[in-house]
């Protein structure tokens, strides 16, 4: 009886490997969230993606908040300005695209708890080609420093 | 030799002045950075009135932001809560001041609750969206409502930190973005001197 059903599940095992839902697969690196002040109604996560093929991520969902939004944020002249991408954010096959402080972030809209440094978020990263991933990403306090440059 | 550096001397300060107003305003250059600041009636976060007499009397940094914000501002609070912890009792010279561009969500209670993370001795202002829109012409911030889907909005808004003396009168900005060391001198300087 064993001796019948090892190699099933080792072939299965490999199937899994081998032959991935959809068409390509996205690496994550470097994924937080931004520590946030107590009664802020949003926060920002930052994440790395690398899709092996050409693929897009379409939206972010968590458990931990209302609902998910992928930005963009930009200072022009001063001026903060965010918009929301509709479209998600383009992953070229190989190209790792980088959602960090002063740029594209996931904000996350009216937490259901405080983003307290230590803890954890969370994440469901949907894409248009890729397997969804859900992934814990850590709560991180940034120091002082203005622009945010002290993550690196 | 001497009328050369006279015109690079006014050259240079046109320049210099020109820069500032488009700095501070976002829109074309006026030659006027001394008449930023003005006449405002806004609440603060016990919901008392305050207006530009207010903060007379004691230099002044303000900033105009909001606390759906998720970097700028955040971390804007958290660099002037550092500086003023850097001041010592200098700090207790300053009135450091964030204005909501975001009337219609930040509450002076929500103001209350979102400033309880920062140094206490920064206070929030806010009001009706028209006295908002007063107050950030006189300071001449550039902010902007812009709807997103399912009836949300966001705000575009000015990220400087700007500085005012005793009487009120316009000193500095301070960029976001500037270096630690930088701001806790402004404000130093400013304690001191302003
Ligand atoms: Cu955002």
């Amino acid at each position: 009886m064993i001796r019948q059903t090892l190699p099933l599940i080792a072939i299965a095992a490999l199937a899994a490997c081998s032959a991935p839902a959809g068409p390509s697969k996205v690496t994550v690196a470097d994924l937080w969230c931004r520590a946030a002040p107590v009664g802020a109604p949003a926060g920002g996560c930052y994440v790395t993606l690398t899709a092996s093929a050409n693929d897009r991520l379409v939206a972010v969902e968590t458990t931990a908040a209302d609902h998910g939004e992928i930005h963009t944020m930009e200072m022009d002249g001063g001026v903060m300005r965010m918009r929301p991408l509709k479209d998600g954010i383009d992953l070229p096959a190989g190209e790792a695209v980088a959602l960090k402080p002063g740029g594209m972030h996931l904000m996350i809209i009216a937490p259901k708890a405080t983003l307290a440094a230590g803890g954890s978020v969370p994440l469901t990263l949907r894409f248009a080609k890729a397997e969804p991933l859900t992934l814990s990403a850590p709560i991180r306090q940034v120091g002082a420093a203005m622009g945010g440059m002290e993550h690196h | 030799m001497r009328r050369r550096i006279l015109w690079l001397a006014v050259l240079v300060s046109w320049v210099a002045v020109g820069g500032l107003a488009l700095y501070v305003t976002n829109s074309p250059p006026k030659l006027q950075p001394a008449t930023l600041g003005g006449p405002f009636a806004l609440t603060d976060m016990t919901g008392r009135p305050v207006t530009e007499a207010s903060l007379l009397g004691k230099p002044t940094a303000i900033f105009f932001g909001f606390t759906y914000c998720p970097e700028v501002c955040p971390t804007t609070l958290t660099e002037l809560t550092a500086a003023m912890k850097a001041l010592g009792k200098d700090a207790d010279r300053l009135n450091v001041v964030f204005v909501s561009v975001d009337p219609e969500r930040d509450t002076p209670e929500q103001m209350r609750l979102y400033l309880s993370n920062f140094d206490r001795r920064i206070v929030g202002y806010t009001g009706t969206p028209e006295a908002i829109a007063r107050a950030a012409k006189a300071y001449r911030v550039y902010y902007k409502k812009i709807p997103t889907e399912g009836g949300d909005y966001t705000v575009d808004h000015s990220s400087a930190v700007y500085l005012f003396d005793r009487k009120g009168r316009f000193v500095a900005p301070i960029g976001y973005g500037e270096p630690h060391a930088r701001v806790v001198e402004a404000l130093r300087n400013l304690a001191r001197t302003g």
